[in-house]
């Protein structure tokens, strides 16, 4: 890899102050140092978060919001009590990606910034858009089997490939935020973008910005949760296509519904009209089609990922089921439920 | 008796401890000071053109940088292609590394960075300025099917398809039932644990002690001296482990050359270790396609067989494996016509990868076999039986032995295949649908030539040496059961040295041939050594053994015993004094018998039976129960034995759900090439999976009465899986991986049936 420069800053300003946009913060670095490795990622220094205070605590403030801070551990997150208690939405989603070797280092901040999969995008011999603006997209007509079949562009199809993400927008989690002036709460949806014409930025966030933590606010879905994963093997692979519901229950009838989807774009994919269809009645088997179509609205494959159209279809429909039957996909078992 | 026997007996690996405690040395282990530089290769971006311009200067001003070398600038070697031929290596020119500035695909390498630390070169390498200028290149096997060709020399060691019996085409014409589909299999990289790597240790006087990682030291020997004119003795190739090859390291791969050719020019050590990438640009197997047609009478006896199959090979040379023989070698019929074809791509040579050829063809025959079955209207396993050879009708020869229906009758009972519902879709549990499938495999069982030495001390300590190289198949523990149980020793007490060129030679270690010849040789030379002893025991005065034959006595226990009457014995210690060496030394050989093979062909025979699990709506798939009965000559050791079978069934697993290379035809190149994106099975994927070894005496193929085993656990594992899906789903997936989208119909064939 390129030389660089490596600092290990001891206060949250300090980190802030050091930034620039020719810098990386160091999480886990079980992204950034392989992106580094295949020269893609070339920063001039790396600013390691890891010395840093205050950022490693899961707290529940009395409107039960949960807090975890950007460098708890994808593990730790995983099995904390809290988040064990409150979100299990969460807890399944990052124990169905990577390993746990790769869990053990990840941190949550380190998640959400993760960046696509394309093989393109690793492969210096190669043009790509995200990672050299104005060099083309060879994905949308080449190999695109993991490639996003909502909200693309024609600079880029790429997916964001977190599993985590997708339980968060689902639950309608804020990522918190510092700079230089102050801190910034965005939520989820609005956090990673779509690639539009500028496809090299993945997210909202500022070059000077640092992840502090994720705030998730009180929801009562209990059981009525799902994180459904189809992969090609049944462990260690990203999503294909990926689901994640939750669904409050009252009196018998969906109070709240959100689902997003993962795999299928740039972004966790959400449809707030498609969540309405079910919200206000029963969980009727019969009206999960019609939440998948509208999920779906203006999907389009690339060629080898067509199939992720009507995969994401059964995907859903299965996820609803699960979540409505209170039986969420375990993430233990060897199977699909 | 008190004789304990060794052979056929579980027995930990020898050098396991050394494995798990991380001192067995591997390739890049070696010479890790800070005298030895580091390689890096930088790969071309095109599939094939040629470079315009090559500039190193920024690569060069990188302080640490010692030389960067591309076609402008390299040392002269070799001019003769043929100079860089290896023995298993196919028809044609081989891939000469920065030759010239012609390019022939994506993957060659372009240029070679040297410097004083491994970070230094492959930063380095990413200056490196390459200007391309590409010509059209083709690297899709399916719209080249029609430029098809047979190969017009044949590859040594594989049998091309035999001269056609009768008629096929008359007798699939009138044929009561019928069956004609074809089948694609996905290319499929080599993804050992170990990278490819080569440390060249350049020594005072010149020499080079080479470690690299190949399949046979003499290889990689004969290479180096061939390429760069060096007289043997100035070469030495170490390699004592091999951290998994399957056939990628049959042949040396281009970075043995870079290696070597870097230390002769700079005078110094080099190391070139391959990233996970770069093991994308060496080999694979060979992306393949099939058409099985099948006649029968309504009976269930083939009337008719016909499978051609055409693979895919580089510009530069004509990769042949053995893909549709099989079919004919398996079941009878009296028209046959078995044809086998290359196109030519602009990609790197495909190499041997386990069972070379045979599961390819395997999925085709055996998922036909299945397809036929099922027109037909009987049971698969009785269809293969009614079916099933009892000579070899390819090459017209005897078999020395074939248990291949005991093996079946093990298989099933233990899978308990009379329970299975004919009809698809017949089995459920909750949303998962459940089926069972089987499929046939045979593998060929070859002898090749192998010297061995044996050498005893006054101690009893025994050191075996071949320069065959133990891959992690399990051949250091086997040689040391073989020459323990022949010496009357303890395992203990006898040391292997494989994997160095100063040891008696060995070919590479491939085609499952290993254990049967290197382990006859070891025999041979631990009888010849038990002779010296004996005469030396007989020189003792008043020796109880005086009139003793070789035939007559047993070693046991460090001592040689008459059979006939056990008080009468020498120790070896005794045995020593007497003869007055400190020790002695006996070379064997073993080699294929000519006259057996001119009557007789010699093969390992499995069936193997697969439950799979798919869930009916999504589609996904899960191999939960695999019984692979086999039947292999004698088995040496059952618990090595067994890892390799497993080991087969875990690829066929992958073979049939996980792998493939995926290219882009645009630009002629493997895109998923890292292993996170080239799926192998992952534990979740794993389940049951059941070996039984049926007896098989066969004292033809190898005095040690073994066949082999490498191979023939990946052979039908492939096609079980397809016929298990099928049974369950009642859809039939003719294309290899059978990923979730397939096995959902959400994704267009490219095979159809007719
Ligand atoms: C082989 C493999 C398989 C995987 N499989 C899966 C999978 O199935 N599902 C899945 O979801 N993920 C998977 N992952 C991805 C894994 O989840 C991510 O690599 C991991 O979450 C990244 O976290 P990290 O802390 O290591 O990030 P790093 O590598 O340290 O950083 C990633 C990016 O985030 C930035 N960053 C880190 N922390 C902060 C912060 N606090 N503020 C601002 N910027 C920050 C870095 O600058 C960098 O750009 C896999 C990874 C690998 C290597
Ligand atoms: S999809 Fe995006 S990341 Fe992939 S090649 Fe196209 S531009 Fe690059």
């Amino acid at each position: 890899m390129r030389p660089f420069h490596y600092e290990r800053p001891r206060a949250l300003e300090e980190a802030i102050a050091g930034k620039t946009e020719a810098s990386r913060f160091l999480g886990g670095g079980t992204n950034l140092i392989d992106l580094m490795k295949y020269d893609v990622e070339r920063p001039a220094s790396l600013l390691d978060l890891n010395r840093l205070e205050g950022l490693r605590e899961v707290e529940r403030d009395r409107e039960g919001t949960l807090r975890i801070g950007a460098l708890v551990s994808n593990a730790d997150a995983a099995a904390h009590p809290l988040v064990r208690e409150h979100h299990p939405l969460l807890a399944d989603a990052i124990l169905a990606g990577a390993t746990p070797q790769l869990r053990n280092m990840a941190t949550m901040g380190g998640n959400l910034l993760q960046r696509t999969r394309c093989y393109y995008f690793y492969d210096r011999l190669t043009p790509c858009n995200k990672r050299e603006p104005g060099t083309g997209c060879p994905a949308k007509e080449g190999v695109n089997r993991i490639h996003a079949i909502l909200g693309t562009s024609e600079h880029c199809i790429a997916t964001h490939p977190s599993d985590m993400c997708v339980a968060l927008a689902a639950l309608e989690a804020v990522v918190v935020v510092r700079g230089p002036s102050g801190e910034r709460r965005i939520r989820t949806e609005d956090f990673h973008r779509l690639p539009g014409d500028a496809p090299e930025r993945d997210t909202t966030l500022d070059a000077r910005e640092v992840v502090t933590a994720i705030e998730i606010p009180a929801r009562l879905y209990g059981r009525h949760h799902t994180y459904l994963k189809l992969r090609d093997r049944l462990s260690y692979a990203f999503a294909l296509v990926s689901v994640a519901v939750t669904m409050e229950m009252q009196e018998g009838r969906v109070s709240r519904l959100r689902v997003a989807l993962g795999g299928v774009a740039h972004k966790p994919w959400r449809v707030p009209e498609a969540e309405a269809l079910l919200e206000g009645r029963g969980p009727e088997e019969a009206r999960f089609g019609a939440v998948a179509d509208r999920l779906l609205q203006g999907a389009r494959g690339y060629g080898h990922n067509d199939f992720k159209i009507g995969l994401a279809r059964l995907a859903i429909a299965r996820a609803l089921h699960q979540a409505a039957a209170a039986t969420p996909q375990s993430h233990v078992a060897k199977r699909i439920a | 008796m008190m004789h304990h026997p060794l052979i056929g007996t579980p027995q930990d690996r020898v050098d396991g401890r050394a494995k798990v405690t991380g001192t067995a040395r591997y390739v890049a282990d070696f010479e890790t000071g800070a005298e030895v530089l580091h390689a890096h290769v930088l790969n071309s971006a095109i599939a094939i053109g040629r470079i315009r311009r090559i500039d190193t200067t920024r690569a060069l001003a990188v302080p640490g940088v010692v030389e960067v070398f591309t076609h402008e600038n390299r040392p002269r070697t070799a001019w003769f292609s043929s100079s860089y031929k290896d023995d298993v290596g196919p028809p044609g020119k081989p891939l000469r590394p920065l030759y010239d500035s012609s390019i022939s695909y994506s993957g060659e390498p372009v240029a070679l960075v040297v410097a004083e630390s491994y970070e230094t070169a492959r930063y380095a390498a990413n200056l490196v300025e390459v200007e391309y200028e590409a010509k059209p290149h083709e690297t899709d096997l399916l719209k080249q099917l029609p430029n098809s060709y047979v190969p017009k020399k044949r590859r040594s060691g594989i049998n091309p398809p035999p001269r056609p019996k009768g008629s096929a085409a008359s007798a699939l014409e009138s044929a009561p039932v019928k069956h004609v589909a074809r089948y694609l299999i996905a290319a499929e990289h080599h993804n050992p644990m170990e990278m490819h790597a080569t440390t060249v240790i350049r020594e005072a006087d010149g020499k080079l002690l080479i470690h690299d990682k190949i399949q046979g030291v003499y290889a990689s020997k004969q290479y180096v001296c061939s390429v760069f004119g060096l007289s043997e003795d100035k070469v030495r190739v170490v390699s004592p482990f091999i951290g998994g090859a399957f056939g990628s390291g049959l042949r040396p791969h281009y970075q043995l050359f870079l290696a070597v050719m870097a230390a002769m020019a700079l005078e110094r050590s080099v190391k070139l270790v391959l990233t996970r990438d770069q093991q994308f640009t060496i080999a694979h197997r060979p992306e393949t396609w099939n058409e099985v047609a099948l006649g029968a009478k309504p009976d269930g006896t083939l009337t008719a067989i016909r499978h051609k199959a055409i693979g895919s090979t580089s510009r530069y040379e004509d990769h042949q494996e053995a893909v549709v023989n099989w079919t004919n070698l398996l079941y009878s019929a009296p028209d046959v016509q078995l044809e086998y074809e290359l196109v030519q791509l602009d990609i790197e040579t495909p190499t041997d990868m386990r069972a070379p050829g045979a599961p390819l063809g395997a999925f085709a025959a055996e998922s036909a076999m299945d397809e036929l079955a099922e027109k037909l209207g009987v049971d698969p396993l009785a269809l293969r039986l009614h079916n099933d050879t009892q000579t070899d009708e390819v090459m017209n020869k005897y078999h020395t032995s074939k248990e291949l229906r005991a093996a079946c009758q093990l298989g099933a009972e233990r899978f308990g295949w009379r329970h299975r519902p004919f009809a698809p879709r017949s089995m459920r549990q909750g949303r998962e649908l459940i089926g069972w499938g089987l499929a046939f495999g045979a593998w060929e069982a070859q002898m090749q030539k192998h010297a061995a030495r044996v050498m005893l001390d006054a101690e009893g300590h025994c050191t075996v040496g071949v320069a065959t190289a133990d891959l992690g198949t399990g051949t250091y523990t086997i040689l040391a059961q073989i020459a323990a149980e022949a010496l009357g020793l303890s395992m203990n007490k006898v040391t292997v040295l494989l994997g160095d060129s100063a040891l008696p030679q060995a070919p590479v270690s491939g085609g499952s041939w290993t254990a049967a010849s290197a382990g006859s040789a070891v025999h041979d030379a631990c009888a010849r050594l038990k002779a010296e002893l004996l005469l030396a025991a007989q020189t003792q005065r008043g020796s109880p053994l005086v009139d003793a034959k070789l035939e007559e006595v047993m070693f046991d226990r460090e001592r040689i015993v008459l059979m006939r009457d056990p008080m009468r014995a020498v120790s070896l210690q005794a045995a020593f004094a007497a003869g007055g060496r400190p020790r002695i030394v006996a070379d064997g050989q073993a080699g294929p018998d000519q006259l057996t093979q001119l009557r007789y062909s010699s093969h390992t025979h499995s069936a193997v039976f697969v439950e799979a699990r798919v869930d009916e709506e999504l589609g996904q798939v899960r191999v939960t129960r695999a019984v692979s009965a086999v039947a292999a000559g004698r088995i040496l050791n059952p618990k090595t034995a067994r890892s390799q079978v497993v080991g087969g069934v875990v690829w066929g697993i992958g073979m049939a759900l996980h792998e493939e290379a995926m290219a882009d035809h645009n630009l002629g190149r493997w895109m998923n090439h890292n292993i996170a994106e080239y799926h192998i099975p992952a534990h979740a994927d794993i389940h049951e999976i059941d070996v039984i070894f049926a007896e098989e005496k066969d004292m033809l193929t190898s005095p040690l009465g073994v066949k082999g085993l490498g191979e023939i656990g990946i052979v039908g594992t492939a096609a079980a899986v397809a016929n298990a899906v099928w049974h369950a789903t009642g859809r039939r997936v003719r294309e290899l991986p059978m990923t979730i989208d397939k096995v959902l119909g959400l994704t267009p064939a490219h095979t159809e049936a007719r």
